[in-house]
């Protein structure tokens, strides 16, 4: 059973990468098991500033799955770097892949140039589609034109893989990916939360702080396999998919439609045994389903 | 360290109209303080609950908890044998500060106190009891915190519990306080020095992964689930609230 993948020349051990927002930087978990298993993690999103976030209360239960507004809570980019990515180092041996957010194409940048000199960042993932903050975040990421220049830009700065990583909260996703692609990204990651919104019947107000969150859990993997297929179809460079996985049947699946490796979500935070369990039960679903090396099922689905 | 743990339900006992105790037996070496809680996985609901510990032993584990909700509703139907998927240890409790402290508990944020009041005689300190409730209808635990020899008074309705402190003027040199918001924060507005107050919210994880519960403090940004839910009341910043 092989179940190692390449992305852009970085081999991991298997596909599973917890998702960035719903593994901190990775302390919590290794209170829980050993990270090395893992394939490799995402970092917090990341901004050039530190910030807070919204308002509380930022979390609602649904129909299978959650809305979270916490909208990019983090201690900003020097802290990740001079004091979080040390700790990270005591507790996965592995290339991590950070995640950026910014307000501005320059922030994009700046933070991405930041990262760049960290040798212990195997790729960076540009968060161009958070749909919790008021400006930025999501609005790169709807138009193909806007994502083509935030892509350009973090090219210019960096020599590490750039991941675009994409909202669902658009008309044609294929296109923001093939405009990434284009302005020379070198992988995409989809699909980030749906954006939903859940009231407080007794009063009779919305239940977020921030009004919208976005719903993630496995209410959204079909249309996270959806658009994997439809971004398959439209670009060349690997995938990083990921919406509502929550066992190894959906890693299987989402590969088949195209994604290379996998990311681990609100899974997480239900059971922050998720992908342990996940790596786990890989070898015996790839023996019922006849696969004897991982890498050989991406994109199978879908070929056209 | 938080732990996680499946418990079996051994008994489950109605303690008001819409109030629960469920004792549960398994492993409860994760949990080290009184005030700590618990974040229990149920049927068709994704995100997990949290309840606060009421008390535990070597084995077994005590929940207190109140009908609010999808996840507390199914709580109240579990039957001795079933098994809870639960994460144990988490949180930060209270830190048994004090010689002669007063334990004031609102509502569903009584239980913990119970724990808190035994924690404190083992320590051969004599805490006293306020309890707070919205009727003598929804009262639970009054005789229960009498037979551990703590003097306890109650406070029904439109009475407060602040006003049965006022009212009773106790001695104390240290606070600790559980309950809906506007109670904490009338206590902490009242009561003389330093107490420490524990806070509610909704989580998504529990154990500090998702930030989800963050709030704003006088000393930083502190998850609730892990920097809390017990917080000094001279951090807590009532303006971000």
């Amino acid at each position: 059973m092989d179940t190692k993948i390449t992305l852009s020349g970085l081999t991991l051990d298997n596909p599973i990468i917890p998702a960035s927002g719903t593994f901190g930087f990775g302390r919590e978990f290794a209170a829980f098991y050993d990270l090395d298993i893992l394939g490799s993690f995402c970092l917090k999103g990341t901004t050039r500033e530190p910030r807070y976030g919204n308002p509380l209360p930022r979390i609602a239960e649904c129909p299978s799955g959650m809305l979270n507004a916490v909208g990019l809570q983090n201690p900003g980019v020097d802290a990740v770097i001079e004091q979080e990515l040390p700790e990270v180092a005591k507790i996965f041996r592995k290339p991590v892949i950070a995640n950026i957010s910014g307000f501005s194409i320059d922030e994009y940048a700046e933070v991405a140039a930041k990262f760049d000199a960290c040798a212990q960042v195997g790729i960076l993932e540009i968060n161009i589609s958070c749909p919790n903050v008021h400006a930025g975040g999501m609005a790169f990421g709807t138009d193909p034109k806007s994502a083509f220049e935030v892509t350009q830009a973090v090219k210019k700065v960096t020599r590490k893989p750039v991941y675009m990583k994409l909202s669902p909260n658009t008309a044609d996703i294929a296109r923001v990916a093939k405009a990434c692609e284009d302005a020379g990204a070198d992988g995409i990651s989809l699909i980030n939360t749906l954006l939903g919104m859940r009231l407080d019947l007794r009063k009779r107000r919305p239940l977020l702080a921030n009004v919208t969150g976005g719903l993630s859990g496995p209410a959204v993997f079909p249309i996270a396999v959806r658009m994997v297929c439809q971004v398959a179809r439209a670009v060349r460079v690997p995938i990083i998919g990921m919406g509502g996985v929550s066992c190894a049947r959906d890693v299987i699946e989402l590969m088949m439609a195209g994604a290379t490796a996998v990311e681990v979500g609100a899974a997480n935070l239900r059971d922050p045994y998720a992908c342990p369990k996940i790596i786990e039960a890989l070898p015996d679903v790839m023996r019922e389903y006849q696969i004897e090396k991982l890498s050989d099922i991406i994109g199978c689905a879908v070929k056209e | 360290m938080p732990k996680s743990v499946l418990y079996t339900v051994e008994t489950r006992k109605k303690l008001t109209h819409d109030t629960y105790e469920l004792n549960l037996s398994g492993d409860t070496s994760a949990i080290t303080k009184p005030g700590q809680f618990v974040n229990i996985l149920l049927d068709g609901l994704f995100l997990r609950r949290p309840l606060s510990v009421c008390d535990w032993d070597d084995g077994t584990l005590r929940l207190i908890f109140k009908v609010v909700g999808d996840g507390t509703r199914q709580l109240a139907k579990v039957r001795p044998g079933d098994t809870l998927d639960t994460l144990t240890g988490l949180g930060n409790g209270y830190t048994l500060t004090g010689r002669a402290p007063i334990l004031i508990g609102g509502g569903v944020g009584i239980p913990p106190m119970y724990a808190l009041a035994k924690a404190y005689l083992r320590k051969c300190v004599l805490p006293r009891i306020f309890l707070g409730f919205r009727s003598p209808d929804d009262a639970f635990y009054i005789d229960e915190f009498r037979e551990l020899g703590c003097e306890t008074a109650a406070a029904y309705g439109s009475t407060l519990v602040t006003d049965l402190i006022r009212d009773r003027q106790p001695a104390y040199d240290h606070y600790c306080a559980c309950g809906p918001e506007p109670m904490l924060k009338a206590v902490a507005k009242m009561c003389r020095g330093v107490g420490e107050l524990s806070f509610e919210a909704r989580m998504g994880c529990g154990f500090g992964a998702c930030v989800g519960c963050t709030c704003r403090t006088l000393t930083g940004n502190k998850r609730i689930c892990v920097e809390g839910p017990v917080m000094r009341s001279d951090e807590i910043d009532w303006e971000a609230l």
